[in-house]
């Protein structure tokens, strides 16, 4: 058997025992400890002791989506950073990049993930989506066509949804900050 | 026949005559490259067939290839884990399975065909997972050979074998020698934990699952893929709530192919199959018997290399791509200082046990060696003071006031984090 100790000597004589946590853990803690979030972005743990799930509520204060409050379910797990977490909407918005089960669309959440993003990145980039809804990547076909076609209406749309009105028979949540 | 059992430098089983003649030929004699510490001859045969115990993770594809390549070479002592049982579409290539082994656990049919097979050599199968054992468990083995199809469970496997490395001990540090393949790709390397790069280290190099953008599965779907990830992805959670898929479950299998199948047609796209639906979900790349069977020679070629020190191992990383033609590419992956798992830095503190959070805090900020800014701090699951978010800030404020002997036993460890710091750094904590 080849001796390996004579090479970890030379190397790094001061290299100590780990502790036990799953580098998942570690990641995890590093990127919630140092988020810096603007006042327009809050994260709630339901669970303290389980930073792998938590919730996060953005309140815009500009933008078309202003006075709204709205909430996601992050789930994180131990397969991360190699996976993305697993985000949700838990309202029904009037979004084009959102559709009314929750699903989100934002790249860096699949096709785009990468292990060297962290969760502020996925936090800012759902902000993004509320300054700057993207009609051209639509989960809610609908709204996206809306949006481009008739601009106005579309802020219509968005401030009688947001009261939790109806809209061509779909009802959608009272996310009005105040309201919560 | 006793003779040449002493010759073979084992004693107690059967070995006949020039069993292992052509393997002697590379163990009787140093070459040119070998290590000065071979011990050419009887030494190295005795450490090889009768004390080295090397461990196979993995009793599948690559499992298959490694467990016969080690015992033909000589090794003896193989210990094999694998949490699987055989399926009718594993005996394509999985060869040490038959068709009436289908339904049995991998590891212990492949162990029983190789004992059956190769006389005195033992295989040990545990039928489980590799997280059901603990340290002392790994600390028997000089050696452990992956052939995995898991990232998960390779991490686990490398970060168990990076934290069992002891400063103390010199048999705590166990060479994990990797295998994967994907197709008609595949790797090949040599992770001296702590010393060389590990698994982790590279995890950004990783090919990752081919996702579809969600907008594309939703609105403009081309493929049949476009299809199946529909049903699985937007359909599924739709219809069956916080129910998850088991993509090992045939009725859920053909749910998903029944949806994937309809918005096909309404799309005019063809090629959604039974076949394919199981393939996209469990995200099977299709499995090559000749990758596996190359990438397996490779692995147990460094897994005699370093057993014997006859020869100069891989240095680190192996690459094969056998896509267009055979290439392949071997280099030095770089070890990370930001790696989660081997990066980082630990030490050793020794405070008073009068010594509250803040105290530590503030002189973790303080000290020249250190100057960590705004450090968060935990032991295990125990949340010891987060700087943010504000809950959680708040949650662990009361910490601050208490003494640190209070919350962590003399000896134990503390997990810091902090922007200014690579990754995390590691405090071992010792009371005056
Ligand atoms: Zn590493």
């Amino acid at each position: 058997m080849i001796s390996l100790w004579s090479m970890k000597k030379k190397e790094d004589a001061a290299a100590k025992k780990k502790p036990k946590t799953s580098a998942a853990q570690i990641r995890v803690q590093k990127d919630l400890t140092e988020l810096d979030l603007p006042s327009t972005m809050k994260t709630y743990f339901p669970d303290p002791q389980n930073l792998l799930s938590f919730t996060l509520t953005i309140t815009p204060d500009e933008g078309m989506y202003k006075d709204g409050a709205y909430n996601f379910s992050f789930e994180i797990n131990n397969n991360y950073p190699h996976e993305p977490p697993k985000v949700k909407c838990t309202q029904v918005i009037y979004h084009p990049n959102l559709d009314l089960d929750g699903n989100v669309c934002l790249n860096i959440l699949r096709e785009d993930w990468k292990p060297v993003l962290n969760l502020n990145a996925v936090m800012t980039g759902l902000q993004y989506l509320f300054l700057e809804p993207n009609a051209d990547d639509p989960l809610n076909k609908e709204a996206a066509e809306e949006m481009r076609r008739d601009r106005d209406q579309f802020l219509r749309n968005v401030r009688v949804t947001m009261r939790g009105g109806s809209l061509k028979g779909k009802r959608y949540d009272n996310v009005l900050a105040s309201a919560q | 026949m006793a003779e040449s059992t002493m010759a073979n430098g084992n004693a107690n089983t059967s070995d006949w005559q020039d069993r292992y003649y052509h393997v002697d030929q590379v163990l009787d004699r140093p070459g040119p490259r070998t290590d000065p510490s071979f011990a050419a001859g009887e030494g190295v045969k005795d450490f090889l067939r009768n004390k080295c115990k090397i461990l196979v993770i993995g009793a599948g594809g690559l499992g298959c290839e490694i467990l016969a390549n080690l015992a033909l070479t000589g090794f003896k002592d193989i210990h094999v884990i694998d949490m699987d049982t055989i399926d009718i579409s594993n005996l394509n290539r999985q060869f040490l399975f038959r068709p009436k082994d289908v339904g049995k656990p991998k590891a212990i049919v492949a162990a029983e065909f190789i004992m059956k097979r190769v006389p005195g050599v033992k295989v040990t199968p545990y039928y489980g997972k590799i997280q059901d054992k603990d340290d002392d468990y790994y600390l028997q083995f000089n050696l452990v050979i992956c052939g995995l199809d898991s990232v998960e469970a390779r991490r686990w496997m490398n970060a168990t074998l990076v934290n069992l490395v002891d400063p103390e001990n010199p048999e705590s540090l166990k060479p994990l020698i990797d295998g994967g393949t994907e197709g008609f790709k595949g790797q090949a390397r040599v992770i001296l934990p702590t010393i060389s790069s590990c698994y982790e280290c590279s995890l950004d190099m990783l090919n990752k699952p081919t996702a579809f953008p969600i907008c594309t599965i939703a609105n403009t779907p081309r493929l049949p893929e476009h299809c199946i990830e529909w049903a699985s992805v937007l359909e599924w959670p739709r219809v069956h709530g916080d129910k998850k898929v088991d993509t090992d479950d045939p009725e859920h299998i053909g749910w998903l192919f029944q949806v994937a199948s309809k918005r096909a047609r309404e799309f005019n796209i063809e090629g959604v199959t039974w076949s394919l639906t199981q393939g996209v979900v469990k995200n099977i790349i299709p499995a090559i018997a000749s990758t596996n069977a190359i990438i397996a020679a490779s692995c147990c070629n460094e897994a005699f290399k370093i057993a014997t020190s006859s020869a100069a191992y891989l240095d680190n990383y192996f690459m094969l791509i056998g896509t267009d033609g055979v290439y392949s590419y071997t280099f030095q992956y770089e070890k990370r200082d930001d790696c989660p798992v081997c990066g980082g830095e630990s030490m050793d503190i020794s405070i008073s046990k009068e010594w509250t959070v803040e105290r530590l805090i503030d002189t973790l900020t303080e000290r020249q060696d250190i100057q960590i800014k705004k450090p968060s701090l935990s032991s295990g699951d125990m949340h010891i003071y987060f700087q943010a978010p504000p809950q959680l800030e708040q949650a662990t404020r009361p910490n601050l006031e208490k003494k640190v002997s209070e919350l962590v036993k003399d000896g134990g460890e503390i997990t810091v984090t902090a922007t200014t710091l690579p990754f995390s750094l590691s405090l071992r904590v010792t009371f005056t």
